[in-house]
């Protein structure tokens, strides 16, 4: 059944380039839409469709199916605000079929039970998300995804060494295998750099301090809807479902790498929190606002404790909703104003009051307060820190959040409240295409917020 | 000497070759040869299945995506080709002779790895290879082969390009 998790988006981008183009062009972003309800549909309800001439070896538990349903729903609000902001028809048509493909290519990284197959479709979402990034074909989208390339490229370089290394002590690329090869050895130097350079580059594809060099740039200088994509799931899923997943299925948790886990969720937290602080630039604040929170994901994976990975996972979950929810009310303000400074916004919320409602929950969110959806996470993890020793980090953890509220704070301050610049006297709410999506995350958030005390014995983890 | 070591050493010449040249069409066709000779090398290290996707992707399909690639850009002129060329020889001049260092150092230098490795099951038919073993790495080929298509369109072809 998993199977058509890759092969639908694949079979979509053949049927899309087939004869009667002008046909496909306007289908291109209804298919697209559709395509991301099932993969919600598909994921809540399991349907077990056989394929009999082709067996990939794919496989999906809790956490795949929680990164799944992500995927399905930041596609889903990514694919209308780029109905709403991609004006010309073959450009839009040109970012469907590259959607298509990255969502081919995320589905892939969910599903997969080999290493050398994870490393294939971490780079097929990579590929595509460069041009993807570049789609508007202005300077700093370039620089941005030549910063992206670079380091994405010594990743993945990295990723192959590590690959070629554990291949040769396992003789296999298969999780089982690798898994059952390390417990004859486990200390071996050989062993140990293997995982550790593999572990260094999901690092750099999930823009961890301080490996997140390319992030500000790549999530600012991208297109709106791409920023959307990009935060919400592509570096999640490659750098950081990439790591829960190797962990889990393959080397385990034992100290050394735990304290390193520990270490650089903590760094990530603390230092991405600051540099958010200091941002005047809308999608930059962004932007280091999400390095920040996925330290709070690392922090919970580097526990190694079954709570503390629910944690990280919901938490993974959280901050995909919460932050595309954000990037669509950046564009919401860019589209209006023409600007991302927020020192040249202010009292924004009167004109354009659904963009600075769901910007304040969005926010609340992030910063864990109850009873949305964020509060629940950061609780967890903040618990599962607690009860497995690790207390230092857990007031890093408290304190951490304390910052990330100021920032969200002085970011609300300076877009929508105050007194309204004279300037922006006369804009007006952006459209359906932005405000839609940002409503159906925002009802996410507080859904889930609300609804988790009694969903909590439901999950299965 | 082994024969092994002279291909190493064409490979490292042909690949410096591609990072240092300025001529983006010339950097492709030796990316292409040094891809062919890291197929050389795995026909001889017995990994005949690997060289041939190897040669057929990377030599071929790949070189000519490159290629057509090139073809929609406007090059450089001459002289200022030329300018940027001589400039990076002259930055990374040491460039070749630290990287044969390091190899011949590795070479010496004997790693003890504390290892019971397992003996590798070597699959020689394509077919069982392609079709039941990896079928995944092979859609994951087409994937990757239509998102370079898809990028060359975006960023070249498309007719409002900066």
């Amino acid at each position: 059944m998993y199977s058509w998790f890759i092969l639908f988006p694949l079979l979509s981008v053949i049927i899309l380039n087939l004869p009667f183009r002008g046909m496909m062009n306007k289908i291109a972003i209804w298919y697209a839409l559709a395509l991301s309800i099932a993969q919600v549909y598909l994921v809540l309800f399991p349907v077990n469709i056989v394929m009999p001439f082709l067996q990939l070896n794919l496989n999906a538990d809790i956490i795949s199916r929680a990164v799944l349903l992500c995927i399905a729903i930041v596609l889903f609000v990514t694919i209308l605000s780029a109905k709403y902001l991609i004006k010309k028809e073959d450009k839009l048509f040109n970012f469907v079929n590259l959607l298509f493909i990255c969502l081919a290519g995320m589905n892939g990284v969910t599903l997969v039970t080999d290493i050398f197959s994870l490393y294939v479709f971490i780079e097929i979402t990579a590929v595509a998300s460069y041009t993807l990034i570049s789609f508007y074909k202005d300077k700093d989208a370039f620089e941005a995804a030549f910063k992206y390339i670079m380091l994405s490229a010594m990743a993945s370089a990295m990723m192959l060494a590590g690959i070629a290394l554990i291949m040769l002590i396992s003789g296999d690329t298969g999780f089982f295998a690798i898994r059952e090869a390390l417990k004859v050895s486990p200390h071996s130097s050989l062993i140990v750099f293997a995982i550790a350079i593999f572990i260094c580059a999901l690092f750099i594809k999930g823009g961890l301090m301080p490996f997140h060099g390319w992030l500000p740039d790549a999530y600012s200088a991208a297109p709106a809807p791409v920023s959307v994509l990009l935060a919400g799931v592509v570096t999640k899923t490659l750098g950081i479902y990439g790591l829960i997943r190797i962990m889990v299925s393959v080397i385990g948790f034992d100290g050394p790498l735990k304290q390193a886990l520990l270490f650089i969720g903590a760094l990530s937290i603390v230092v991405g929190a600051l540099a958010a602080l200091g941002q005047s630039d809308f999608k930059r604040m962004l932007a280091y606002s999400s390095i920040s929170q996925v330290g709070y994901i690392i922090i919970g994976l580097g526990t190694g404790t079954a709570l503390g990975i629910f944690g990280a996972v919901f938490h993974l979950f959280n901050h995909a909703i919460f932050k595309s929810s954000l990037f669509l009310n950046s564009a919401a303000v860019e589209s209006r104003l023409g600007t991302r400074d927020m020192d040249k916004m202010n009292g924004l919320a009167s004109k354009m009051p659904v963009t600075g409602i769901t910007s304040v929950i969005s926010c609340l969110s992030a910063a864990g307060l109850p009873p949305l959806a964020g509060f629940w996470s950061k609780l967890i993890i903040i618990v599962a820190l607690w009860v497995s020793g690790y207390r230092v980090y857990a007031v890093v953890a408290i304190m951490a959040s304390v910052i990330t509220l100021a920032y969200f704070l002085s970011l609300q301050r300076r877009v929508f409240f105050g007194r309204i610049k004279e300037d922006s006297m006369n804009i007006k709410e952006a459209g359906i295409g932005l405000t839609l999506p940002a409503v159906i995350l925002t009802a996410i958030i507080i859904g889930v917020g609300i609804a988790f005390p009694f969903l909590r014995d439901a999950i299965k983890f | 000497m082994n024969l092994n070591i002279f291909i190493l050493i064409a490979m490292i010449a042909l690949a410096l070759w591609t990072v240092m040249t300025r001529s983006l069409l010339r950097a492709a066709i030796m990316l292409a040869f040094t891809s062919a000779i890291i197929s050389i090398l795995m026909f001889r290290l017995n990994s005949p299945i690997a060289a041939v996707f190897e040669l057929s992707v990377c030599t071929g399909l790949v070189s000519v995506l490159f290629i057509s690639t090139i073809g929609l850009t406007h090059p450089s002129v001459k002289e200022e080709t030329f300018e940027h060329m001589v400039d990076r020889l002259r930055k990374f001049k040491f460039l070749p002779f630290i990287i044969i260092g390091m190899g011949m150092a590795l070479g010496l230098v004997a790693v003890k790895i504390n290892l019971q490795l397992p003996l590798a099951e070597i699959e020689t038919d394509a077919r069982t290879v392609m079709w039941n073993l990896r079928p995944l790495d092979i859609i994951g080929q087409v994937i990757i082969l239509l998102s370079g298509v898809f990028g060359v369109i975006i960023l070249f072809k498309e007719s409002d390009k900066k």
